[in-house]
């Protein structure tokens, strides 16, 4: 295993009494993008501090490649990373001032400024604003500038605080787009802390969930997608639909679980009389119109289900269904939706591929 | 009015021909204000930021202090420095009564809470989280620190010019510690009381624009210095 960039160690943060950060262990791995996620108040801004040596925890190690920090080399530390966060936070100079801010307090000469600088506003479609002043800026053009202050620095770990949040939405996904980019073609060390796990998860190569100061769940991005390990991760990573139930039978590294208004079978060692959690995306949920008789074959599970409510979700359509007393929640493309010609009370068939379905163990 | 334009025929022939007194007057009351300016902020400066960066037990106590110093009347800090300094004062064996050191330092205590306090608001409005970006692009404590002045630069030139403005129009100070002794301590302002007080209203009023004059010079200078990097805000379409 590759040896961490950034190590955290029993962390503890208070802010008073309360303790808003406790992290075991943490460990940032060289070239990978590590999204935070978290609800509001989840402690993921705070751990971004503390990983940026802008704060001090109230215990625990933080080692910078096995280096550990201290009040003594906390500036020189600092000085191999860069912090972006929500808002700009530029200063009254041009546009390029600003993107040198960072090397000009490393005491660099102003030709290698230049030769840092230009590249990055290029890169950023920034270059024609060089000479404008920071405050007239729109907020995408600011983003960016801040964005190539930090970049300029080459830093070995980038840390973004939720470096789009304030944008319109399509200035936030060009950005996030170039974004994506940059990280890709530099491999620079990232730790992007976000509350949109779509943002998460387009650019994360592992993501952290945070919750109440915790870390609930660190793994690569299609592990939380698909194997959520908590109800709360579940609910964070968008899988709406959690069904309650009991599994009924089990054989082989498959189970058969029982919930009000169907079955499902399921991948998974379980025992019969386990109470479990079945949880679904959105997404691994099709709609079709019945009659369909092949109940829970080839692979996939089928169940009658009464259209509860119809929500326009962008491009797509997001159905609230009801199954018995459980509650399914599918995303349908609008192709789709026009074809089928869902409306509110319509009965239809919800299938799920029985590999798609996860299962949390209750209790 | 027609005193007005005599006081005006009256400066211009004062400033024309060099008047050796006038010139005096004026050297002195530019540099004792600029003197006390100079170490107004100082003082006053570096007590602005701590109020507004840091907190600290008496925090609140010497804001409420520092603000209610900015209304002091001249003539209380000039009553304080000559108690202080009179002969049997706590201060009088430096023998500093009725010189220009006792003017600057009267004109400190009027300057520099002034200073202070503008300098406190000045920072409080900078964005407390301009802290955490300086810091996290590398910057050092003294390098965070100038870069906040730097960015404060507009309301910090403000109160550069409220501190002069404040002690180079004083009389009351200035008559009290300097005694308004000719050729020692004599200033701008307690001249014109002077020759008000004895009917030479022409010269009275030359002085007086001599003092408006030397005002608007400096802060001509400072508001330059302030404004040539505002940006123009955009006209409305």
């Amino acid at each position: 295993m590759a040896q961490a960039l950034l190590t955290l160690a029993e962390l503890l943060v208070r802010y008073g009494a309360r303790p808003v950060l406790k992290i075991p262990s943490l460990e940032v791995l060289p070239g990978e993008v590590l999204a935070v996620i978290g609800p509001n108040g989840a402690g993921k801004s705070t751990l971004l501090r503390v990983m940026g040596l802008l704060e001090q925890p109230e215990k625990g190690k933080i080692y910078f490649q096995e280096q550990e920090v201290s009040r003594d080399n906390a500036l020189v530390m600092r000085r191999r990373m860069a912090t972006v966060f929500r808002e700009p936070l530029l200063l009254h100079m041009t546009v390029y001032e600003n993107a040198a801010l960072g090397l000009t307090l490393r005491g660099l000469k102003r030709q290698s400024i230049e030769a840092k600088v230009k590249p990055w506003l290029e890169r950023l479609g920034i270059d024609h604003l060089a000479k404008r002043p920071a405050r007239s800026l729109s907020d995408g053009e600011a983003q960016r500038t801040s964005l190539a202050r930090a970049l300029t620095l080459d830093p070995e770990l980038l840390l973004l605080d939720e470096p789009f949040s304030a944008l319109d939405p399509p200035t936030r996904e060009k950005l996030l787009l170039d974004l994506q980019t940059i990280l890709r073609e530099t491999g620079i060390t990232t730790v992007f802390v976000t509350h949109d796990r779509n943002e998460a998860f387009m650019l994360g190569h592992r993501v952290a969930v945070l919750s109440g100061g915790e870390l609930l769940q660190l793994g690569p991005a299609a592990e939380l997608l698909s194997r959520p390990s908590s109800e709360i991760v579940a609910q964070f990573v968008g899988v709406e639909t959690q069904v309650p139930g009991i599994v009924e039978a089990a054989a082989s590294g498959r189970a058969m679980v029982r919930f009000d208004g169907g079955r499902a079978e399921v991948i998974g060692d379980y025992r019969a009389g386990e109470s479990v959690l079945l949880c679904l995306r959105p997404e691994d949920i099709s709609l079709s119109s019945p009659p369909e008789e092949h109940f829970q074959s080839n692979g996939q599970n089928h169940l009658t289900a009464k259209v509860a409510k119809i929500t326009p979700w962008g491009s797509h359509y997001r159905i609230a269904l009801e199954c018995g007393a459980s509650s399914f929640v599918a995303l349908v493309a609008r192709p789709s939706f026009l074809d089928l010609q869902l409306r509110e009370g319509d009965c239809l068939i919800a299938s799920f591929k029985v590999a798609a379905t996860h299962i949390i163990r209750r209790g | 009015m027609d005193l007005i334009w005599e006081g005006i025929r009256e400066a211009l022939r004062l400033i024309l021909s060099r008047d050796p007194e006038i010139l005096g007057i004026t050297l002195l009351s530019l540099e004792v204000s600029g003197a006390a300016t100079a170490l107004s902020l100082m003082v006053g400066i570096p007590l602005g930021m701590a109020l507004a960066l840091t907190r600290f037990p008496g925090h609140g106590l010497l804001m409420a202090l520092i603000n209610t110093g900015m209304g002091l009347p001249p003539v209380v800090a000039g009553l304080f420095v000559w108690i202080s300094l009179r002969r049997s004062g706590p201060f009088g064996f430096l023998e500093l009564l009725y010189t220009p050191t006792a003017m600057v330092i009267a004109q400190i205590i009027i300057a520099f809470p002034i200073v202070a306090g503008l300098t406190m608001a000045a920072f409080q409005t900078l964005n407390p989280k301009l802290k955490l970006q300086l810091l996290g692009i590398g910057a050092s404590r003294p390098q965070f620190l100038w870069l906040l002045c730097k960015e404060a630069k507009l309301p910090l030139l403000a109160a550069i010019m409220a501190g002069f403005g404040g002690v180079i129009s004083e009389v009351g100070a200035s008559m009290m510690v300097g005694g308004n002794i000719r050729g020692e301590t004599r200033v701008l302002t307690t001249a014109t009381v002077l020759e008000t007080g004895k009917g030479n209203f022409d010269t009275a009023v030359a002085l007086g624009l001599i003092l408006l004059g030397l005002n608007f010079a400096v802060n001509l200078i400072l508001t330059h210095i302030q404004q040539r990097e505002q940006i123009r805000w955009p006209k409305p379409s």
